[in-house]
């Protein structure tokens, strides 16, 4: 079930490049690209799928420092009100150089559960919960001896981060959202938003009772299917559409709005917070996988942002969804050169944000928030792709013509 | 007259014992002549008046109904009698006439009750456990701590088959026929090429039209005008705003009227209250609560099954396996539902009695289960289990859980659907919305409006409603996409029937006519239709009805 070599093989006019050949598109590992990118010249044209320095914003240590730097310059410039819109993200101190700051935070509210993360680890791996500081004693002497074999072993640096204890429950179950955001450049910004995505359910009941249970809080599908509850043909994941709908029979639609909306604060201050420090070569784009937790006062928080989100399909429906991800992500890059520039909506993409935001068609409603628009983001709306697709190369090819 | 009274009016559960009085019988709120006994609360006596005048009583009471809200819950419970129960008859008539008029549906209907209930009893042998015994003390507890996570628990059901299946009460459906029935004709082109030979009289297409005339084409709907492409202000801001009126009003009929034309999300979980009269008085939570007590005290055969079924059913589904732990707080306590026995008046089922070992064929001694004491639980009844799973009922369950969270809550909705609906749905009868009717329905719009589709089916030996009966007996549950089966079940809410189910199972083979006139066998044809999730279903039912040319 691999997504993406399907999409790429089958896209009219491609053809695929062995070895040392050379190559217009490249959808590369992070690894090729540390080892690789400094010292490869490629043409205007030429595409890759990963900004040179990402882990700015996907690995956890440094994006909380960039987000706790542009918040600080938030509150500087707009003041205390635009600056709180930063506060999606649990509180987070790097270890073990901010331990001592962490042991500060962790006396000030004892009893609290607190989750220690790999920063650069992904799928589940290497993270557990731990409420006494007992629990990291040990862990902490084994990183400090580590220290001092420093040349030896890699010192891997995790984040300690405020567990939410009170997350919003569907059936009694734990789940966050994966969400998918394409970014084309940094300077001027500019980012997409795929109206899919899916819903992960954590396989048991959540209980606070059993954070030995990593079954019970992480949502990973990696990790769920290793637990023992785990039927492969159960899936745990709902599309969007379906967790969007079941949020509007309960609270209705103007309270699933108003969270949607907090979720495009999320994408947008996340990614203007790195916009100085990535380099944007005009040669990158990145697809990145958005985690998000919701709590039970239905406020969006944000867990980690993917540079390389799983590709693998684990259905028939996953399959559908991540090829028509990809076949728009290409869409949008458009080496074809067939779009102009000026598009709004992309296949399922909406472009949320070019240098500033982008409203959506005249005539719609104003709500309160970003300023005196509605945001161009349909998160978990319809997705007709294949129509808005045929009328938009349909309309190009026209324009092409005329203009010819 | 009181117990007519006492039955789904939850308005007039909040009685504090009181006044007496026999309503007038020209009052307007009661649209037919006959009389009334209403319980009021004592609040009336303490009216505003500092004495209560005899001459200007009558006066008083309408006033304080109008301004306290009571007249609209009265009319709404009211509205809610003339739904459910059958109409007035004649004062001749025997109970059984009233529950089912022919004869030989009541047999039927009867034989297979007896082998449901052998089937069960034989599974109590070989498994040798009984169909109820009282919880140990200890199991007691583990259960009351593990209520709201009852899914994880793994029991051995490897032994547990279901009772029945859709397809076993198809084989007895189709082999109902009327003693007084013979037709001798030949074959023509009137014969029935369906599988149900019973004469019963089903709606054509015109008439259906006129009965669905809100589902036309002149008509807005939800599920077609509001697709992303008509612009809200064409229809469904209006009609947005005309639901929230109707709630605010709290007017049943006028619900009832309204979600003809489909229910905004954000409304519906109101609406399909406020249509089946379900209020959340104190005395309903206590009602579940009681029940929930006697799930923990009392360990019934049945409670396997539906755990069972579960399991194999609403589990698997991609989209229910969510609430798997509802599902068994809200059946695990429906079969312990005395209450349910009330609807067996107007069902043509009836909950087998049970005697008292050694007073068999007395009166005085027969016992029906779930018996109201359990007292004598411990023996080893041979009863009927109120009513039994079969593989699928766990999905009549499943599509509420969207609407409903507090458990009490999805347990009302659901018992009100099944005593108005779906037990029409697997009980034989006579009734215009029986199954029985529903299939010779489906079959009889099949033939007559895709005759060349009809008579290829039959030919390559998949007879349509083969594969349609399943549709029909689930109310499409499982089958179809939850918004689209929740825009379904409005218009069942809606018309107060379940003729929409045979008509749309109608429509779904015409919408893949043309890959099944290709296909050359059953399981071709069923492989066609496999899979209905990405259908629409008000497209479709409007297509088929208004504008099929006929």
């Amino acid at each position: 079930m691999n997504t993406l070599m399907d999409v790429l093989r089958n896209r009219p006019g491609w053809v695929e490049v062995k070895d040392e050949g050379e190559w217009d598109f490249y959808w590369c590992d992070v690894s090729w690209l540390r080892e690789n990118f400094d010292h490869t010249y490629m043409d205007d044209h030429v595409r890759i799928s990963h900004f040179r320095n990402h882990y700015e914003l996907t690995h956890k240590n440094y994006m909380v420092k960039n987000l706790k730097r542009f918040r600080r310059q938030l509150e500087r410039e707009a003041g205390k009100l635009e600056a709180a819109k930063c506060d999606f993200f649990p509180k987070t101190f790097e270890m073990p150089c901010e331990y001592h700051l962490f042991v500060e935070e962790f006396r000030k509210h004892p009893g609290i559960t607190w989750i220690m993360k790999p920063v650069a680890r992904s799928q589940g791996k290497g993270i557990f919960l731990f409420r006494r500081l007992k629990d990291i004693m040990d862990w902490r002497k084994d990183t400090r001896s580590s220290d001092d074999q420093k040349d030896e072993l890699p010192v891997e640096n995790y984040v300690a981060q405020r567990y939410i204890e009170n997350p919003y429950l569907i059936g009694g179950r734990k789940f966050d959202l994966r969400v998918y955001v394409l970014v084309t450049s940094y300077l001027p910004l500019r980012a997409w938003l795929y109206r899919d995505g899916f819903t992960r359910f954590s396989n048991t009941r959540f209980t606070l009772s059993s954070i030995d249970d990593q079954y019970v809080h992480l949502t990973n599908v990696a990790v769920q299917k290793t637990s023992p509850d785990y039927h492969p043909k159960k899936g745990c994941k709902w599309m969007l559409q379906r967790f969007r709908q079941y949020l509007a029979s309960k609270h209705g639609p103007q309270v699933v709005e108003a969270l949607f909306s907090d979720m495009d604060n999320i994408f947008i201050k996340s990614l203007q917070s790195v916009q100085k420090v990535i380099i944007s070569d005009k040669h990158c784009f990145e697809l990145y996988g958005y985690d998000i937790l919701i709590d039970q006062d239905l406020k969006p928080w944000l867990l980690e942002v993917n540079a390389s989100p799983s590709l693998t399909a684990s259905s028939p429906e996953d399959y559908e969804l991540k090829t028509c991800l990809l076949e728009d992500t290409l869409h949008v890059v458009d080496m074809e050169a067939r779009l102009t520039g000026k598009e709004k909506r992309v296949g399922g993409f909406d472009l949320m944000w070019n240098d500033g935001p982008v409203s959506r068609e005249e005539g719609a409603p104003d709500l309160p928030g970003m300023g005196n628009f509605v945001t161009n983001t349909h998160l978990g709306c319809v997705n007709d792709r294949k129509n808005q697709l045929q009328q938009l190369f349909h309309s190009l090819q026209t324009q092409k013509k005329a203009s010819s | 007259m009181l117990e007519r009274a006492n039955t789904n009016a939850g308005a007039l559960h909040g009685c504090y014992g009181g006044l007496l009085l026999r309503y007038p019988t020209d009052h307007p709120v009661i649209p037919w002549g006959s009389t009334t006994v209403l319980c009021l609360p004592l609040a009336v006596a303490s009216l505003q008046k500092p004495e209560i005048r005899l001459e200007s009583l009558k006066e008083d009471i309408k006033e304080f109904f109008k301004i306290s809200g009571w007249e609209k819950k009265l009319q709404n419970a009211v509205y809610s009698e003339l739904n459910v129960y059958p109409l007035p008859s004649h004062p001749a008539a025997p109970p059984e006439h009233l529950k089912e008029p022919l004869v030989y549906m009541r047999k039927a209907q009867g034989s297979w009750e007896k082998r449901i209930l052998k089937s069960l009893n034989s599974m109590c042998t070989e498994l040798s456990i009984p169909l109820a015994r009282k919880r140990p003390v200890g199991q007691q507890k583990e259960l009351l701590n593990k209520w709201n996570e009852m899914g994880t628990d793994e029991p051995d059901l490897s032994l547990f088959r279901p009772v029945y299946a859709p397809k076993d009460f198809l084989e007895v459906l189709i082999n109902l026929r009327n003693p007084n029935y013979e037709n001798g004709d030949s074959l023509s082109f009137r014969t029935h090429l369906g599988l149900i030979q019973v004469p019963l009289k089903v709606k054509d297409i015109p008439d259906l039209k006129e009965c669905f005339i809100e589902l036309g084409l002149n008509t807005g709907q939800l599920g077609i005008d509001d697709s992303t492409q008509v612009p809200p202000e064409l229809f469904e801001n209006e009609h947005v705003r005309i639901g929230q009126k109707v709630l605010a009003e709290q007017d049943s009929a006028a619900a009832q009227q309204y979600i003809r034309q489909g229910s905004p999300t954000a409304l519906r979980a109101e609406l399909w209250a406020l249509i089946l009269n379900i209020s959340s008085q104190p005395e309903d939570i206590l009602y579940y609560e009681q029940l929930k007590a006697n799930v923990i005290q009392h360990d019934l055969l049945v409670d396997s099954l539906i755990y069972k079924d579960v399991k194999l059913t609403a589990s698997n589904d991609d989209y229910y396996f969510v609430f798997e732990d509802y599902l068994y707080q809200v059946l695990l306590c429906f079969s312990r539902d005395t209450s349910v026995l009330g609807h067996f008046a107007y069902n043509s089922a009836s909950p087998p009695k049970s005697y008292i070992r050694g007073k068999l064929g007395l009166e005085e001694y027969a016992v029906f289960y779930p018996p109201n004491d359990w007292l004598g639980v411990d023996h080893f009844f041979k009863a009927w289990p109120g009513v039994i799973p079969f593989h699928g009922f766990s999905m009549y369950v499943a599509p509420l859980c969207f609407l409903y969270h507090e458990p009490y809550k999805l347990y009302q909705t659901f018992r009100e659907m099944y005593v108005r609906f779906f037990f029409r749905l697997h009980s034989i009868s006579s009734h215009p919305s029986g199954i029985v009717s529903l299939c010779l329905l489906f079959e009889t719009l099949l033939q007559t409006y895709l005759p060349q589709l009809f008579y290829h089916l039959r030919e390559i030996g998949a007879q349509p409603l083969r594969i349609s009966f399943k549709w029909m007996v689930r109310a499409f549950s499982g089958y179809l996409a939850t918004d689209q089966l929740l825009l379904l079940w409005d218009r069942i809410l809606g018309y107060n029937s379940l003729e929409i189910l045979a008509v749309l199972a109608a429509a779904v083979f015409a919408f893949r006519a043309v890959n099944l006139m290709e296909v050359t066998s059953l399981a071709a044809a069923e492989a066609v239709l496999a899979d209905l999730s990405t259908l629409k279903v008000m497209p479709l039912l409007q297509i088929f009805l208004f504008a099929t040319i006929t």
